[in-house]
Order: C-alpha cells, then structure tokens, then sequence
C-alpha cells in the first residue's frame, strides 16, 4: 500500500492549497472599505490642543457607567508626566509630547472607530458592532469575557475590568452613541472642547476639510491624515503638526487586519464545501482501503467480546 | 497470536507516590483556580490590558489542542487507512484526545471573564461567521462531542452484561443493560461517520488555531506571524501526534511496569520524520520568502525563542528521528518525542504570548504564581483521570504475559 502516503501527502497539500488562497487581501481591502458612503466621523487637529482635560470630563459626565471622577480631578496637569493610556475608567485620555520651538503637544486618545474594525471580525459572539452611522459599540450581556478583541485591536484601545469577578466588561469608547450620536448629535467631548480642536461630520466632509487645511497652512501640519487609509480607514482623523510615530500612532498599512484573517477563514468554509470535500476524500479512502477480512474491522463489533 | 493484545482494564493499585504528588499538584492548582473565580483575574494573574492573553490561553488551550493531536492521527492512520497494526494504540490516544479536550474547555472557563456565558456561541442569533475564534470554538465543541462518541464503544464494552448496581438501584440492571446494547448496536454501525468527522473537525480548527493572533499582524513578532500560520499550525500538530502517542504509551509503561510497545512504536516513529519534515520545509520556505530570516540574530527574546523552539526542539528531534537506530532505541525515541512535543509547547505560546508585542505595554507578562499553579493542576488532574479511566475501562493492551494466562 505504498500510495497510502503519497495520496496522504497530497491531501495536506490540498488542505494547504485552501489557506493560501487566503493570501489576495489587497483586493479585499478595496471592497470592504467602500460602501462605508454617510458614516459619521470627527476631525481632531491636534494643534489646536492645549491639553485642559475638559474632553476627560465631559466624557466622564456623560457616561453614566463610568466611575465618578470629581470636577477638579480634571484640572490636574500633572498627569501629563505620564503617557496614559484608555482604562476601565477612562474612555479618553490626553497625552503630551514634546512639540516644536519647545512648546508641549498635547494629543487626544480614544477608541478610532475603524471602518472595518478588527474588534468586530475577532468578537466570538458579535457582542461588538459597526452601528451605521460608525460608531463601534459594545453589548456586555453577549460577551463571554474571551478579550479576544483587545488582541485583535491594532490601536490596544479595549480595556477589561479584570478586577470585576462575576460581570467584567470590555470598556471602550461608545462615540456616545445611544444619548447623541445615533441623534445625530455630535459625541459629548466634541461639544466640550473649548478650542475646538474636533469637528464631528460626515466622514467624506472631514477628510475634505482636513485636505483644505493642509493645503493652506503647510508648514503647520504634517502632510497627512491619520485615519483616511490607515486600516481601511477609521471613523477619528487626525491632523498633526509632528509626525504621527513621535506622537504614538502606529506606523500601518491599508489593509484592515480583518482582512487578512476574514479571507482565509471565509475560503475555508466556502459554502463547506473544502470541509465537506475532505469527508468525502477521507470516505473513499476508508471504503476502498477497507479489509477484505471483516473481523478485523474494529468498528464493525465483534460478536465474541460481549462474553 | 494478532499485532495487538486486546485492551484490558490495568490490574494493579492507585495510590503510588506519583500518584500522591499528582494530587498534591490538583490540590493546589484547583485552589488557586477556585480563587480565580471567587476573586477576579487581577487577583490571581499577571494580565492586563495590554497582555489580555496569557499563560492559560498559550498552554492550557492553545497547547493542548495541538498535544491532543494524537486523537485524530491515529484515528486517520488505524481507521480510515486500516492500519490493523496500530490498534493497540487507538484507545489510549482517544482517551487522551477526550481528556485533552475536556480539559482545553476547563482550562478556558477558568480565564473567561465571563465563563457563565460560554453557550453563547451556539445560539444561532450569536452566530458570528467573521471569528475565527467562533470557528474554532465551534469546531473543539462538536468535535469533543464526537470523541465521546468515539468512546461509546469502550463503555459498553466493558459493562454491558456487567452492570449490577448495589441494593434498590438494581432495578435498573436491565433497562441500563438494554440501553447500553442499543447505544452500542446503533453507533457501532454509525461509527465511522463520527470517525471521518472527527479528522475533519481537527483538521479545521487546528489549522484555524493558527489563524488566530494573524489578526495582530502588527504586535507579533515577525518571526511568528504569517499568513501561513494556520497551516503551520495544521502540519506541527499533525507532526505532533505520534511523539505524543509514543510520550504517553512509554510513560503508561513505565508507570504500570511493563515494557514498552516498541513493535508499535518503532514503526509508528517512522511516520515524524516525514510529517516534521513537512512543517520545516513550510517554516524555512515561509522565512526565506517573507525575509523574516534578518531576525534570527537580533538577540531578542522572539529570537532566542525561535532558536530554542524550532533549531533545538523541532530540527534536532528531526534529525534524530530520521536514524533507525533512534526509533528502534526505547530511551532515544522517548528522547526525541519528548522535545518535539515541547518544542510545540513553546511554539504555542511564542505565538500566543511571548512573540505577542502589544504596542504601549509598560512591562512584559510572564505568568503569575496563580497561573502556573492552575496550568500544573490541571494537567495533574487530566493525568490522574486518564489513570482512572485506564484502571476502569479496557483501554490499553492486556500485557503480554497474563493474556496467556487467561
């Protein structure tokens, strides 16, 4: 029975042959950042921040379920001796950077909206969505608690509360979309800076404004939106007068990581045919490799062993 | 007399000092797993917003799917191209494929946030077809159901004729007597759907295993993420599967006195060289195509990593096995065995913790007191119930010698 393992072999190939399909991604990327025409974005121009938290605070106002912070927490300035980053207790955070003529960068954070978001694809029970208008939200009572999402997401925004031992959450900015933006009201923190820094919109709108502006002020900005391609794109763009690496946005491709895995996963399972095509290959081994002495079939029991 | 000895419960006592320390290991980890769920993941791993994966997802269900591979391997080679030589090995590798998953499902109960909801990817209106995590967990959910199945006929056949229940409850001596011939008579006739099911089932969600952290493209190392990984991870546990049968059947053994079944296990050793051979080829033709070949030398601990899990722990097992003199050899083979299968051990958790570089984390997770423990203990456990259902269940080969006598 020498062919045994030749055809094995080739079976292993053949399995391998429906991974590597996987592998055209780029025209994938094409096809699933378009279609996303009215979502809802904002804008934030990060020169125009002077790092006075009052986002921090209204972001920790209006959500009701975070913990209360006191007003004038949000005053402190010494918090910027740190790099923070999103907790349980903060949706959004400001950060600073040493910026040009020694002036301090200060940067806004939270969670960037993807337009095909990473979060979404990984959930294991679509505990989070891409709502149309954008925003990317959470239902704690689907969620198994697995964070599986937390390691799918480019930008490390989830936070979990592993301190909570019967009902821990993923937490995450919600783009508030429940008490304002499924209105069409623009999210709590746009409305609160005072330099405003962000513009909510259309997203299409955005980028347009934020071309406008880079092509007047030139030397104020960096060339480039952080957000319009990025990932497929995101939801948050950004406007920056360093560049985006010194201010701790990640150096990425076009490709949203979904679209590397969606692909190998969906050619896997094609319509189950590749699944049902290996039954059906291991079906024919199993019958025309069968011996011709039945009794030494072990799945066709043996009369004498019930003694 | 046949290749194989019929299977037979092990006739001899329980209580050994293995034994003892086994449970001592239970104890413990039990312990610090039920603090888990009395007191929070903060309380008793090192996790944290950065590093949401750990110690229990790289070992407890990344490694022991891929070490229960021995499950569908075997069943491949003894059922599905009737290799009537290797029977003798097809229980206690079912039992363990059995166990193994079992113990994936317990293992990942215990880091849930929520484990109460664990169902919940198989409610129809949770579908999410996009995960490939609702993929695997699909796939080790039905396919721990078949390997029940799969052991049906061991159950029945060691009680049907035999069950006599003590006092009131041996009314039902017959009725459980009918329902154990039915079960036997209606699967046995059925059993190799379940059989052809189950390579199926593995070779979906061991591949799909791989796919998982290709999601990260931008936090693994470069050395361990590819767009090949899941195939990497098909072939390693495929390659896997005989080292561990071999690891397992020498230390039943071993811990059972007996000597151990080099007739079957010289020729099945066979088998690795080629299967490895395969999983080296992809690796190296993957590194040299994508360029990762740069990193091999940077110091890292990724690097090192590499070296020790794939130069040391896979190469080095391949070589070794490619000599006749190893396979014929009990202690050489029981050698080789042993590294591969840790060298898959550290493959899987490289990929699922150590090669994993979150940007924005303030230090490098290593695993907590709490998590060790737990991952000991449960390992303890599942050999401490592989040792029962062996002193039960006609599971591995009557030894040669009282087979005569009887």
């Amino acid at each position: 029975m020498g062919i045994d393992r030749r055809d094995f072999l080739r079976l292993l190939a053949g399995i391998g042959c429906y991974t590597v399909i996987g592998k055209s991604t780029d025209v994938w990327a094409d096809i699933r950042t378009v279609g996303h025409g009215d979502i809802l974005g904002v804008l934030v121009d990060t020169t125009f921040c002077v790092g006075c938290r009052t986002c921090e605070k209204a972001c920790n106002q209006i959500n009701k379920d975070l913990p209360r912070k006191l007003p004038e927490s949000f005053e402190d300035s010494s918090v910027f001796e740190k790099r923070r980053r999103m907790t349980t207790d903060s949706y959004t955070v400001v950060n600073s950077y040493p910026g040009k003529k020694n002036r301090q960068q200060f940067v806004k954070f939270q969670c960037m909206h993807c337009n095909d978001p990473a979060c979404v694809s990984a959930c294991i029970v679509g505990a989070l969505t891409k709502e149309d208008n954008g925003a990317v939200r959470y239902d704690p009572w689907k969620c198994i608690g697995c964070r599986y999402c937390m390691v799918a997401c480019p930008f490390q925004v989830p936070a979990y509360e592993y301190s909570n031992a019967f009902t821990p959450q993923v937490r995450k900015c919600t783009f508030c979309f429940e008490l304002r933006t499924s209105k069409g009201e623009m999210p709590a923190c746009v409305e609160a800076c005072p330099m405003e820094v962000m513009t909510f919109g259309k997203r299409k709108e955005l980028i347009k404004i934020a071309r406008k502006r880079i092509k007047r002020y030139p030397d104020r900005y960096v060339p480039h939106i952080y957000g319009e391609h990025e990932l497929g794109g995101t939801s948050w763009l950004y406007l920056s007068s360093l560049p985006f690496e010194d201010i701790d946005f990640p150096k990425f491709g076009y490709t949203s990581t979904p679209g590397y895995t969606e692909p190998i996963q969906h050619a896997i399972f094609k319509n189950f045919i590749p699944p049902l095509t290996l039954f059906a290959v291991l079906g024919c081994f199993m019958w025309f490799l069968r011996p011709q002495d039945k009794k030494s079939e072990p799945l066709l029991r043996e009369e004498g062993q019930e003694k | 007399m046949s290749f194989h000895e019929e299977p037979a419960p092990v006739d001899k006592g329980f209580f050994t000092t293995g034994v003892k320390i086994l449970v001592v290991l239970m104890v413990t980890g039990v312990s610090f797993g039920l603090y888990r769920m009395g007191f929070s993941l903060a309380s008793t791993t090192n996790l944290n917003d950065q590093y949401p994966w750990g110690m229990w997802i790289g070992v407890d269900v990344a490694s022991g799917v891929a070490l229960a591979a021995g499950g569908f391997t075997t069943a491949f080679l003894a059922h599905i191209f009737h290799r009537e030589h290797y029977h003798a090995i097809l229980r206690p590798a079912l039992l363990t494929a059995m166990l193994g998953y079992t113990f994936v499902g317990i293992g990942l109960m215990f880091d849930l946030g929520r484990w109460y909801n664990i169902w919940h990817p198989s409610l129809p209106m949770m579908w999410q077809g996009n995960s490939v995590l609702f993929e695997v967990g699909m796939c080790v959910m039905v396919y721990l159901t078949v390997l029940y199945i799969e052991f049906i006929p061991v159950a029945t056949e060691r009680f049907i004729g035999r069950v006599n229940l003590p006092g009131i409850l041996s009314v039902l001596n017959n009725p459980i007597d009918e329902f154990l011939r039915l079960l036997d008579n209606t699967f046995g006739k059925i059993m190799f759907l379940f059989v052809i099911a189950g390579v199926v089932l593995s070779c979906l969600h061991q591949s799909s295993l791989g796919t998982l952290m290709v999601i990260a493209p931008y936090k693994v190392h470069p050395l361990y993420w590819s767009l090949l990984s899941p195939l990497f991870f098909l072939s390693s546990a495929i390659a896997v599967g005989y080292p561990m049968v071999i690891f397992e059947s020498m230390i039943a053994s071993k811990s059972f006195g007996r000597k151990p079944e080099m007739h079957i296990l010289t020729p099945l050793a066979k088998f690795t060289p080629i299967l490895l051979g395969i999983y080296i080829v992809l690796k190296i033709g993957d590194m040299i195509y994508r360029g990762t070949y740069v990193y091999l030398f940077e110091g890292s601990i990724q690097s090192w990593m590499f070296w020790i899990e794939f130069g040391l722990l896979t190469v080095v097992p391949f070589l070794m096995l490619l000599s006749s003199q190893v396979r014929s050899s009990a202690g050489w083979l029981f050698a080789a065995a042993t590294m591969y299968i840790f060298g898959v051990l550290l493959n899987r958790c490289a990929v699922f913790f150590i090669a994993y570089k979150p940007p924005f984390a303030e230090k490098v997770y290593f695993p907590a007191i709490g998590e060790l423990a737990l991952t000991i203990g449960l390992i303890a456990t599942l050999i401490l119930i592989y040792r029962v259902f062996v002193t039960i269940f006609p599971i591995l080969p009557a030894p040669a010698k009282e087979a005569v006598q009887e």
